[in-house]
C-alpha cells in the first residue's frame, strides 16, 4: 500500500486542503495562531504558479484576496480574533458582490488582544453577525487535522458554488494539533469550481439569475465582458440601484442562496445519539472531549450521545429539534460563555431539559468537566 | 454633442452622473479616457478601481472591467486583482480622504512595493460625499463641517508623500491645466510601477461654499492663480509661495516591479515542487 499518512499541523493541512482545493491566491497579515496558514502558503503557492502576498494590514489581506478572485483565481486570507474583527467589513462586500472567497479563523481568546496563544470558540456569533446588514454566511468547523484538510477543501466547494464568502471557524486546539493525516489522493474528495458565463452573450447580465438558481454566473474580471462591480446594492446589471423594490429583491436572494440549500450545505456528525438520553452537543477541537466524556459516560451506565456540527452557519435547526424530542437532555460545551447555546435553546424550545458547560480562561474544555455536568443536567 | 472619446469610453446611459453642478472630477475622468485612448489600451484589459466618495463614483461611468469597493481600500483590492492577472491595466481612482486617510496606510505600502498600479487621486480638498468634512488636504484655518471655526490641522502633499514611499512616478496637476493633466497621466500610465498622479479638483458646494471661493469658474480661475510650476516655485521665497502649491512631474524614476519580481520568483522555483 502507498505510504499516504503524514504527521502534520491542522494550520498546515489547512494549505494542503486548500491547494487541493486549488487554490492559487493568498493574502494576509501575521497573527498568532494562524501565522503558519501564511508561513505554508509562502512556500507552497510560488511552486504552483500561485500567488502569496504578505500585505500591510488585515483589512488589505481580505480586499487582495477579493480582488484576485474577480479575476477567476480561487483565493484565501487567514486570521484569528482581532483580524477576524478587522476583516469584517470586506465579508460583507464579499457577500453582497458575490466574490467566492475562503476565510479562515483560527480563535483565539478574546476579546481584544486577549489570549493570543491559547484557545477559545468565541467568535461563533461574531462568524454570523459580524458585519453590518443581513447577509448569507456559512461557516464550518473542523474538528481534526483531517478535517482542516477537507472543510477547507469543502470551504472552496461552496464559496465556488454559492459565490460567496466561506468561513473556516477553526480554533487554536486544532489549528497547531498535530496528527496523523491520510492525506486524499486526487480525485478522493470533490473539487467544485464556479460557473463562468458562456462567451460572446450580447445580452449578458452579471448578477441575474435563472429562475431555477439563486447564483448568478459573474464573469472573471479582463475575460470580455466589461461589467460593474459594487458594494451598494444593484440590480441585475450590477450598476447602484436605489429602488427599494430591487434592494429587497437583491437582499432575499442573498439570503434564499442559503436558505434553500440548506439541506446540502449543512454537515454534522453523530456519535452513539440514536439510544442516548443525553445528547452533548460539542463543534471543533472541543468535540474531542465531548467524544471522549460520552465514552465515559457510557462506561458508567448512562446512554450518553454526542452531536457534533461540522457546518456551524447555517445553524443545523432541524436535527437539532428532533433530538431534542428524543432525549431527556442537551448540553452544550462550547469554549466560551455561552453562544451557541442560544441557538439550540432558541430551536428546542421545552422539549428537553437543556445545560451548558462552558469557560473562556484559555483552557480547554476537559472530558470530565463535561461529564460531571452532564451528569447535573440529568 | 458626445465627442468620440465619451461615445467609445463612456457608459452613458448611466448619466446623468451623481456629481454637483461644478464639481471638477468630470474633467478628470475625461483625462483618464484620453490618456488610455491615446495608448491605445484594449478596453477588455483595463480595470477601473475606486474605494467610497465623490471620486469614486467616476468607475462606474467608465466603459471598462469596473470595481466599486469599500472605503480605503482601493488599493489593496487593486493589488490582487494586478498580481493575479498582470495582463491587466490597473488604475485606482481615489479621493484626498480615501487615499491619505482611511486608505493612507495602503497607499504607502503599494508605492513602497512599486506594483504596476496608476493612482489618480481627485483631491478636493474635502469630504464632499458626506457634506463638507475637512479631510487630510483641507487646508490649514480653512473651514469645514467640522472644522466650524477653522481646521488646525496640517496638510498631507499626497503626490510628495507617494514619492517619497516609493512611488516611480508621482505628480500633480489641476482641472484647469487639462492637456498637462492628461500628459501626466499617460506618463503614469506608461510607467511599469507604481505611478500617481495628484489631480487637484474643485468642490464649490462643499468647499468653495464653506471658504468663500466663488462659484464654479472662480474656483478654476483660483485653481490657476495658486498652482506653481516645480521651476517657479524653486526661485520663489516661501512668503511668495503662501497659500500657494506647486504642479509637475515630481518623481520618474525606474525601480524593480512587484509582479515582475514574483514572476521571476515563480520562474526561478520551475521543477522543484516536489509535493
Amino acid at each position: 500500500m502507498e505510504n499516504n499518512f503524514k504527521l502534520m499541523q491542522g494550520n498546515e493541512a489547512c494549505v494542503e486542503g486548500a491547494l487541493y482545493a486549488g487554490m492559487r491566491f493568498y493574502s494576509g497579515y501575521p497573527i498568532t495562531p494562524s501565522t503558519e496558514l501564511m508561513e505554508k502558503s509562502a512556500i507552497r503557492l510560488p511552486l504552483k504558479g500561485g500567488k502569496f502576498i504578505q500585505m500591510e494590514d488585515e483589512i488589505g489581506g481580505i480586499a487582495a484576496a477579493i480582488g484576485a478572485s474577480l479575476t477567476g483565481l480561487k483565493s484565501m486570507t487567514g486570521t484569528s480574533g482581532p483580524g477576524f474583527s478587522l476583516k469584517q467589513e470586506n465579508i460583507g462586500y464579499a457577500a453582497i458582490t458575490e466574490v467566492p472567497l475562503v476565510v479562515v479563523n483560527i480563535q483565539r481568546g478574546g476579546p481584544s488582544t486577549g489570549l493570543p496563544t491559547s484557545p477559545a470558540q468565541g467568535d461563533v456569533m461574531q462568524a454570523m453577525w459580524g458585519t453590518h446588514g443581513d447577509h448569507p454566511v456559512i461557516a464550518l468547523s473542523p474538528s481534526s487535522v483531517r478535517e482542516m484538510f477537507e472543510l477547507t477543501v469543502r470551504a472552496f466547494n461552496l464559496a465556488e458554488k454559492f459565490r460567496t464568502p466561506v468561513i473556516l471557524l477553526a480554533d487554536e486546539i486544532v489549528g497547531h494539533m498535530r496528527e496523523k493525516i491520510v492525506m486524499p489522493k486526487a480525485g478522493d474528495l470533490e473539487v467544485v469550481n464556479r460557473k463562468e458565463p458562456a462567451p460572446n452573450n450580447e445580452n449578458y447580465l452579471p448578477y441575474a439569475v435563472d429562475e431555477d438558481s439563486y447564483v448568478p454566473e459573474i464573469a472573471s474580471f479582463g475575460n470580455g465582458y466589461r461589467f460593474h462591480v459594487t458594494g451598494l446594492m444593484h440590480d441585475e446589471t450590477g450598476f447602484p440601484s436605489n429602488s427599494t423594490e430591487n434592494a429587497e429583491k437583491l437582499i432575499k436572494r442573498l439570503m434564499a442562496k442559503i436558505s434553500e440549500n440548506k439541506e446540502e450545505i449543512i454537515d454534522f456528525e453523530e456519535y452513539m445519539t440514536e439510544d442516548a438520553d443525553i445528547i452533548i452537543l460539542g463543534y471543533g477541537g472541543t468535540a474531542r472531549s465531548v467524544k471522549s466524556s460520552v465514552k465515559a459516560l457510557r462506561k458508567q451506565g448512562i446512554k450518553a450521545g454526542m452531536f457534533r456540527p461540522k457546518t456551524i452557519w447555517p445553524f443545523p435547526e432541524e436535527r437539532v429539534k428532533e433530538l431534542s424530542k428524543q432525549a431527556k437532555a442537551i448540553l452544550v460545551a462550547e469554549l466560551n460563555l455561552g453562544q451557541y447555546v442560544l441557538e439550540v435553546e432558541r430551536v428546542i424550545k421545552n422539549n428537553c431539559k437543556l445545560g451548558f458547560v462552558g469557560k473562556a480562561n484559555g483552557e480547554v474544555l476537559m472530558p470530565d468537566e463535561i461529564t460531571a455536568k452532564a451528569k447535573e443536567v440529568l | 454633442m458626445a465627442s468620440a472619446l465619451t461615445e467609445k469610453y463612456i457608459r452613458s446611459d448611466k448619466f446623468p452622473h451623481m456629481w454637483c453642478p461644478g464639481c471638477g472630477h468630470g474633467i478628470i475622468m475625461r483625462s483618464i479616457i484620453d490618456a488610455i485612448d491615446r495608448l491605445g489600451l484594449e478596453k477588455d484589459k483595463v480595470c477601473v478601481v475606486s474605494g467610497i466618495g465623490c471620486s469614486s463614483r467616476a468607475p462606474g461611468y467608465m466603459d471598462f472591467n469596473t470595481l466599486h469597493t469599500t472605503h480605503g481600500r482601493a488599493l489593496p483590492f487593486a493589488t490582487g486583482i494586478k498580481l493575479a492577472n498582470p495582463d491587466l491595466h490597473v488604475i485606482v481612482v481615489s479621493g484626498d480622504g480615501d487615499s491619505s486617510a482611511i486608505g493612507g496606510n495602503h497607499l504607502i505600502h503599494a508605492a513602497r512595493r512599486n506594483i504596476d498600479i496608476t493612482t489618480i487621486v481627485f483631491n478636493n480638498n474635502i469630504y464632499g460625499m458626506t457634506g463638507g468634512q475637512y479631510s487630510p488636504t483641507t487646508p490649514t484655518n480653512y473651514f469645514g463641517t467640522t472644522a466650524p471655526y477653522g481646521n488646525i490641522d496640517r496638510t498631507f502633499d499626497i503626490a510628495q508623500l507617494a514619492g517619497a514611499a516609493g512611488a516611480t512616478y508621482a505628480a500633480r496637476s489641476t482641472v484647469f491645466h487639462v492637456p498637462q493633466l492628461t500628459n501626466y497621466i499617460e506618463n503614469a500610465l506608461r510607467k511599469k510601477g507604481f505611478s500617481l498622479v495628484e489631480a487637484i479638483s474643485t468642490c464649490p458646494t462643499s468647499f468653495g461654499r464653506r471658504n468663500k471661493k466663488g462659484d464654479a469658474v472662480d474656483m478654476i480661475k483660483w485653481l490657476k492663480d495658486s498652482a506653481v510650476t516645480t521651476t517657479k516655485a524653486a526661485k520663489m521665497s516661501e512668503e511668495e509661495m503662501d497659500g500657494k502649491f506647486t504642479i509637475g512631474e515630481f518623481k520618474d524614476t525606474e525601480a524593480p516591479e512587484y509582479v515582475e519580481e514574483y514572476d521571476k520568483l515563480i520562474e526561478r522555483l520551475k521543477g522543484e515542487d516536489n509535493e
